[in-house]
């Protein structure tokens, strides 16, 4: 299990680029135990490679990933298409994970409320159901930290404010970390301690409320501040911050 | 009384099909089957250079396939060229290279037709051995690491994140499908074996739930072929790899259209 009081993963200026692109550039975070740090940013932003540098899938260019050995991890990747050419129940699929029995795979269905699709092919899963189905999956193992690729893609809104409660709740009962991309500040607010707003650079980082009142941040989702009309926004020198954001708000 | 030569092609077709169909779940799954084929195209050199090196060492075989499939994973580095393309490369540069190499030989005269479809009837006792050994180990190695080709086959990142050690698994089932084919040549030729992989799996999938039942079932499903299909070119006097093929072709349309079964 390690150190309980270090960082179950620390990144120290990372830096990734594909063919001469900088696709990332000095990014530097961690995530302690019984933490939810949620990065937030446009498509494109380097959301997913950043979280596949920090497990591993891919390499950094530069930079420096300190993950702990000994922890587990638990990964709910993006998007999961299985083919139908391969006969699989969403058991089976759970049950893929190293080192479980069927008891655990049961549990683990339990905790997401999905024991009636046991039996079913995971092919037959809808949207929101599969997305259960990797949060089971990604919790098989007892992580320490959870790193969640947009859990709620495809969900509707009463989908996702469940997944994220679940989330939360596995978080507070188990202690363990939680890295996650979101696209929806507003939804991950009341479970998420710190934010982390990502355009190839880091714009701006801290709590929830603190980067929703930050003008970096609605620059960068290319949106209006609450309370400021569409048709002024371009012409508004408050939030003509797209082009030189290059600095940190700690 | 079953004559020697048509037992021992009876015993080479079932060492095959017993790990081709499992192999080829695999091909299906990961939808490779561009790949089973390269492989089998590029024996063809292996053959002309066995022709050349005036040796039937299986070692030859072996390494050939097993450089190509090699060769492929290097290629794969450079992005800009999509699999499917560097298969096709692969396939028609190695299968040119071993027919130019078979028509430059004067003294040889064969037909090329068995290089393409197999002499099953001609396999020898120590052609046997040779299959075995191969099969045994092929067997072995598939055991080991079927679940985590599995879970990678399901999903890569997912898979790696779980601390499954996906490139060595990746390789290693290449060099598999390499050491199959190298043996199954003879048994049935450049441009069925192939077939003899991804036909009784995909009958395999019309009746099973689960992936290791789908791996059983196009086993069975293969030696039943091999065996019908040896039986019919004997008692029709056609040639044998293609009646293997059709047996499992007929299987697969047997699953397919539920015949034995309700409708589902």
């Amino acid at each position: 299990m390690g150190d309980n009081t270090s960082p179950l993963i620390r990144l120290e200026n990372v830096c990734k680029s594909y063919h001469k692109n900088l696709v990332l550039e000095n990014i530097s975070f961690s995530v302690n135990r019984g933490e939810t740090v949620t990065l937030i940013g446009p498509n494109g932003a380097g959301k997913s490679t950043l979280m596949k540098i920090s497990l591993g899938i891919l390499e950094a260019s530069s930079g420096e990933i300190h993950r702990d050995k000994s922890i587990t991890i638990g990964y709910m990747p993006q998007k999961v298409m299985i083919d139908e050419v391969l006969p699989l129940s969403v058991r089976d699929f759970l049950y893929l994970r190293p080192n479980t029995s069927y008891a655990d795979v049961a549990e683990a269905l339990a905790t997401v409320r999905l024991t009636r699709l046991a039996d079913h092919p995971v092919q037959s899963a809808s949207g929101g159901e599969m997305q259960r189905i990797l949060l089971a999956r990604a919790i098989l193992g007892k992580p320490d930290l959870l790193v969640l690729d947009e859990p709620v893609q495809g969900i509707d809104i009463m989908g996702q404010q469940e997944i994220y409660g679940l989330i939360a709740k596995i978080r507070d009962e188990t202690g363990c970390g939680v890295l996650m991309i979101s696209h929806d500040l507003h939804l991950v607010m009341a479970s998420t301690n710190q934010v982390l707003c990502l355009n190839r650079h880091i714009c701006c980082r801290g709590s929830p409320e603190f980067v929703q009142r930050n003008p970096e941040y609605h620059a960068m989702m290319g949106r209006p501040m609450e309370g400021v009309a569409i048709y002024t926004h371009n012409h508004d020198p408050d939030h003509d911050h797209e082009y030189h954001h290059g600095h940190d708000h700690d | 009384m079953i004559d020697e030569f048509i037992l021992n092609a009876v015993i080479a077709g079932v060492l095959v099909a017993a790990i081709a169909g499992p192999l080829g779940c695999f091909m299906v799954w990961r939808k490779m089957a561009y790949f089973g084929d390269t492989i089998s195209h590029s024996a063809l050199m292996g053959v002309a250079l066995g022709i050349a090196f005036d040796s039937e060492n299986p070692i030859i075989m072996i390494a050939t396939c097993s450089a190509v499939a090699i060769m492929l994973l290097f290629l794969q580095r450079d992005r800009r060229f999509s699999s499917d393309t560097l298969l096709g490369i692969l396939a028609h540069g190695t299968l040119s290279i071993g027919m130019i190499v078979i028509s430059m030989m004067d003294h040889f005269r064969t037909d090329m037709m068995y290089y393409l479809v197999g002499d099953i009837l001609a396999i020898s006792e120590r052609n046997i051995y040779t299959i075995a050994g191969v099969v045994g180990i092929t067997g072995i190695c598939l055991f080991f690491i079927w679940r985590d080709l599995l879970s990678l086959t399901v999903h890569e990142d997912l898979a790696h994140t779980e601390g499954v050690k996906v490139n060595r698994i990746k390789i290693i089932y290449m060099l598999l499908i390499a050491f199959l084919v190298a043996v199954a040549l003879k048994v049935i030729g450049v441009l069925l074996i192939t077939a003899l992989m991804i036909i009784p799996a995909a009958a395999a999938r019309t009746i099973s739930n689960t992936p290791l039942q789908m791996i059983m079932f196009s086993s069975i499903g293969g030696i039943v072929a091999v065996i019908s299909g040896i039986a019919a070119s004997s008692q029709w006097d056609v040639p044998t790899g293609p009646a293997i093929v059709l047996c499992a072709t007929f299987l697969f349309l047997i699953g397919r259209f539920n015949i034995f079964k309700k409708a589902g």
